[in-house]
């Protein structure tokens, strides 16, 4: 059987999905099965006066109305990723608001209703009375009294840096809040039995033994009579299967009322109750020497996180320091973080967090410099990015718990393989010709580092079935993004079988109680190498064992083709059924204290994640009666390591460009200045769809297999996403014949009057940020 | 995002929906395509305790033309018209089923009818426009019988006109056919409620721009023509730097309120973009040819 690694093989969970045999969240149904409606606070900051539940409980078919003075205590959300030793426990969120709400869409009650629709009907009857205090909208206003972590991230003689310099540049740099918008909303499911004092919970896909461990401490319930289903899922992207107040309240109410619970987050709902993110200000000052070499870079980075900390704590800004210096070679640098809270919804993680951010504005920083320096916006980047040489390089400075060695790699080369590809696909003519016309077109790029495969460890279990196939159970989860597959994969070729011969079974804590979890493109690295190292101990049991039915040495013998065989000979072989059967209790093959079955379970351990790098390429066209922005062309060139499935890492790049399009140029999501959400249907929020979306030129490069884990994949889920907004303000900034952008996302009324500016033979922008008075007046 | 309760009652003739809503009260609604009635309903923006389902009458689903008059049915799906290339409708309203793909999506074209987007009164819709720019009667059944509302009274402000809560629109008559015409949006994404929109319609007689008409949507509560712009270019000729005149005059008239999608300036800016682009589309030889062309 040829290798299956390697191969763009269609994905296994396909047929399910395409035919509607996929189960979501609210596919999980049982008898008697009550829905859940959540009451959500209509002001954005206030004390919690009285809330009247009688109406409510009045209506037909209302079973339950709880506010927080029916919970067991003042429960809050934990922490699930603690970085940098700030105490943030001041700032967790309950689960229902008990005196103070902080935020539009903050839950305050729960009706639990005979069907939705009466749900609904009493949740408008729930009467909330909030005495309205002072709101804060802007998170500049919030510096003096709700900064709630101040930090820096560096190393080397910054000051000593720009002493020497022979240029400074300085950027202002902002991005508007927006996130993932996952197909599906979220959805909990919970099946409670009464008799045993046990659960099932469907639908919380994305780190489901993390979440049973909150919800058992919670819940003061022993963690093995909690069973986490983690289900198909319409996307996830960060945001979704984070334990959210509902993940308790679902799960509480049923086993309150000792019956099956539902819980459907609507789309409005999901805008306001969903984890924001990305809302960063950034100031950015780089020196250089009299060549254009950095020798030095400064940050100082204002982040709002919204109302409360969830479950990421502050890592999405500890992230963004982290990350800032990128693929460049920087001697010396000091990051400096403002986090603080406001009156908006509470931010997490978003796919590529804090890289789409810092990438945008340090690569405006570079553009900008290129400039002021007198510099092309290629040679400044060509000059500065880390040679291969250069290489394994560590930063003095740690993120997520691990020290940052940047582990191998060709940056420049990767960056002029893209160039030139540009260059053979005639963008550059299409640029020319366009401008010719008289027309707005603009050529952007930009270089970015990327992380993934964060650690410590994931856990697989691998074992044959009666039939002789391979089953996984692995701890990662089934995003959508083809984990199924890639897992497969991997494991068929221990076994030296076809992929359509193994089944993997994601994310069951019943079936795999160590798994950590699908996020930070971290699934192919730490679950992939865990499948790769449970199927190994397989097969060498299944050798083991071959050995005594075939009568040969261990080491003479060979599984491959679905077989145990001695190397070399076709007949003289076992099938992998056959050794099932040999390895079942009573057989004469297994020694009587030997344990029956065809097995392992293997824990991957890594001490440092690994970094994938990448450019993006876009041609765009601005068009000055409308502002709007066309995106013509847009081309991804990554470092993979080692591509498992290419067609599924390609699918990765295109899907995360077309959401980084949608940051850099349509999603925000805006509140007026009493903190109203202003974007709260598709029609005011605004994902791109396939009309807006190009197609994606994509090089996928395999030239530098990471060196940290054995499969030497670096982790693919992000980096189509990360360079997107720099890209792109590079390019309008480019069509514009402006040195740089100063915001995301770029929308078309400032467009227009940049282009206004521009016109004036002005070529930097005032600094502006996404300031709210421009809402509704 | 589930609606309220409310009662349903389906109708079977147009004389059978005045009676219900004449009995219902003001509470009740007619549902016809449903296309934004029914989301507002979900999102529980709107509150009908009864609504009255017009789906079932087949008599109000047609196109026909008399004399100088287009008649459309009241229940006539945009779909219908987007893809009509009959003469009736060619001949002088070849806008119409060019301004159709302007609206939403295709299964909102599918759905979405004539008469409940001039009955809903949204100051963007395509239809709204329309109904200005070639001078279209409202026809209207009522407690009173049937009445005939022309388009310039019968918009009095955001989603709202002068119909009477027991009224039902049966048809729209577009009037005054025209050689030229064109309507054009600008949204952040296809698909979208325009930001703003530009429709022109006119004649061409000897080498003279005449029967001019100009209407923007979306930068006031209701369809705006522009009379000082149409009166500019009327008698002028039918050439870039006239498009531009009117379209300056345009951009000057309007009072437009701010929102999300821009402040005032940009609204302004916008108009004046797009008054010139339809002009120059409706006069371009082959009515497809739009703004941006080459390079895609």
């Amino acid at each position: 059987m040829i290798e299956q690694v390697g191969q763009s093989i269609p994905r296994k969970e396909d047929h399910r999905l395409l035919t509607g045999q996929g189960t979501f969240g609210a596919d999980a149904q049982f008898p008697r099965m009550l829905r859940a409606r959540v009451v959500r606070s209509p002001v954005a900051h206030g004390r919690i006066a009285g809330i009247d539940t009688t109406a409510a409980r009045a209506l037909p078919g209302v079973v339950d109305v709880v506010t927080a003075a029916d919970l067991p205590s003042d429960l809050r959300i934990p922490v699930r990723i603690k970085v940098q030793d700030i105490d943030l426990d001041d700032h967790l969120q309950p689960v229902l608001a008990r005196t103070d709400v902080r935020y539009v869409g903050e839950p305050v009650a729960v009706v639990v209703a005979e069907d939705a629709y009466v749900a609904e009907d009493a949740a408008q009857l729930v009467v909330v009375d909030i005495d309205e205090e002072n709101i804060i909208i802007d998170m500049d206003d919030a510096l003096d009294q709700h900064t709630i972590a101040d930090f820096h991230l560096g190393f080397g003689d910054v000051e000593s840096a720009f002493t020497a310099a022979k240029h400074v540049v300085a950027l202002d740099f902002s991005v508007g809040r927006h996130s993932a918008i996952p197909m599906e909303t979220r959805a909990l499911t919970v099946d409670y039995a009464a008799g045993t004092d046990s659960m099932e919970v469907y639908g919380a896909t994305k780190v489901p033994v993390f979440n049973r461990r909150v919800l058992a401490g919670m819940l003061q319930m022993d963690e093995s009579a909690i069973r986490m289903r983690a289900v198909d899922t319409g996307g996830a992207f960060g945001v979704r299967g984070e334990f959210y107040p509902e993940d308790f309240l679902v799960p509480w109410l049923a086993r309150r009322l000792r019956r099956a619970v539902a819980w459907v987050e609507d789309r409005a709902e999901h805008f306001v109750a969903i984890n924001h993110s990305r809302e960063q200000r950034h100031h950015l000052e780089v020196a250089f020497d009299d060549e254009g070499i950095i020798l030095g870079l400064r940050a100082d980075v204002r982040h709002d996180n919204g109302a409360y900390v969830r479950t990421h704590g502050i890592i999405v800004p500890e992230l963004t320091l982290a990350m800032l210096p990128g693929p460049y070679r920087v001697p010396a640098y000091d990051g400096r973080v403002r986090v603080v809270l406001t009156n908006k919804t509470p931010c997490g993680t978003y796919r590529a967090p804090g890289r789409f951010e810092g990438t945008a504005a340090r690569e405006q920083l570079l553009d900008l410099a290129a400039a002021t320096l007198g510099i092309g916006r290629v040679e400044i980047r060509r000059k500065n990015l880390l040679t291969s040489a250069e290489l394994p390089h560590a930063r003095a400075m740690s993120t997520l718990g691990t020290d940052i060695v940047l582990d191998s790699g060709d940056y420049v080369g990767l960056f002029d393989r893209a160039l030139a590809r540009v260059d053979e696909l005639g963008w550059n003519d299409l640029r020319e010709r366009g401008r010719a016309e008289g027309r707005r077109l603009g050529l952007g790029v930009c270089a970015f580092l990327e992380k993934s495969g964060l650690g410590p460890h994931e856990t697989a279990d691998v074992q044959i079935t009666n039939t002789g196939r391979i089953r996984v159970h692995s701890g990662g989860t089934s995003l959508g993004q083809g984990i199924e597959t890639v897992l497969a994969q991997i494991a068929a070729d221990q076994f030296g079988v076809s992929a359509d011969l193994v089944d993997v079974v994601n994310g069951d804590t019943l079936l795999q109680p160590y798994g950590a979890g699908s996020w930070a493109s971290r699934s192919t690295v730490l679950s992939g190498n865990a499948v790769r190292g449970a199927g190994r101990e397989v097969a060498d049991r299944l050798r083991d064992l071959g050995s005594q039915m075939l009568e040969s040495a261990p080491e003479d013998l060979e599984v491959a083709d679905g077989v145990v065989r001695v190397r070399g000979t076709t007949t003289n072989a076992v099938s992998l059924a056959q050794v099932w059967q040999a390895a079942q209790p009573g057989s004469r093959w297994l020694r009587p204290d030997e344990p029956a079955g065809l097995a392992a379970r293997h824990r991957f351990s890594v001490d440092h994640m690994t970094y994938p790098y990448g450019v993006h390429v876009g041609l765009v066209e601005v068009d000055p009666g409308t502002g709007g922005v066309t995106v013509l062309r847009y081309l991804i060139a990554y470092e993979v390591g080692r591509a498992v499935n290419p067609a599924l890492v390609e699918g990765q790049l295109r899907g995360g460009m077309s959401q980084g399009l949608g940051g850099a140029l349509l999603e925000q999501f805006r509140y007026d200045q009493s903190g109203q959400p202003q974007t709260t249907t598709f029609i005011d929020y605004l994902m791109p769809t396939a009309s807006e979306v190009p197609v994606v030129e994509v090089v996928l490069r395999e030239d530098a297999p990471a060196t940290t884990n054995p499969i030497g994949a670096r982790g693919a889920g992000e980096g189509g996403l990360t360079g997107t907004g720099a890209a792109l303000a590079s390019a309008v900034s480019d069509a514009l014949g402006l040195t740089s952008m100063d915001a995301l996302p770029m929308d078309p009324a400032f467009l227009v009057q940049a282009l206004a500016t521009a016109a004036n033979g002005v070529e930097r922008l005032a600094s502006q940020v996404n300031h709210y008075e421009v809402v509704c007046e | 995002m589930k609606p309220a309760p409310f009662e349903y009652y389906r109708a079977y003739a147009p004389a059978e929906v005045v009676e219900l809503l004449t009995g219902l009260g003001d509470e009740a609604k007619v549902l016809a395509g449903g296309q934004s009635l029914v989301p507002m309903m979900n999102f529980r923006l709107a509150h009908p305790a009864a609504l009255v389902d017009i789906n079932a009458i087949a008599e109000l689903d047609y196109v026909r033309r008399e004399g100088d008059s287009l008649r459309i049915g009241a229940l006539t799906r945009h779909r219908t018209l987007e893809l009509s290339r009959a003469p009736e409708v060619q001949d002088g309203f070849s806008l119409l089923p060019r301004a159709a793909r302007w609206i939403g999506h295709y299964p909102i074209r599918s759905r979405g009818t004539v008469g409940g987007s001039i009955a809903h009164a949204d100051p963007a819709a395509e239809w709204c426009l329309l109904a200005r720019l070639y001078d279209a009667d409202v026809v209207v059944l009522g407690g009173q019988g049937t009445r005939v509302v022309p388009s310039a009274d019968w918009f009095t402000g955001f989603l709202s006109t002068v119909a009477a809560t027991n009224d039902v629109v049966t048809e729209v008559r577009f009037n005054r056919p025209r050689a030229f015409g064109a309507l054009t949006e600008y949204a952040r994404r296809r698909g979208d409620f325009a930001i703003a929109a530009a429709a022109v319609a006119f004649d061409v007689v000897d080498g003279r721009c005449r029967d001019v008409s100009i209407v923007l949507g979306a930068v006031a509560g209701e369809p705006l023509r522009v009379t000082e712009a149409e009166a500019l270019v009327e008698g002028a000729e039918p050439a870039a730097p006239t498009w531009a005149a009117a379209a300056r005059i345009a951009a000057a008239a309007i009072r437009p309120n701010a929102d999300t999608y821009g402040g005032e300036r940009y609204r302004r800016h916008l108009v004046d973009t797009l008054i010139q682009r339809a002009f120059a589309e409706a006069f371009a030889s082959d009515a497809s040819v739009s703004a941006a062309s080459g390079i895609r």
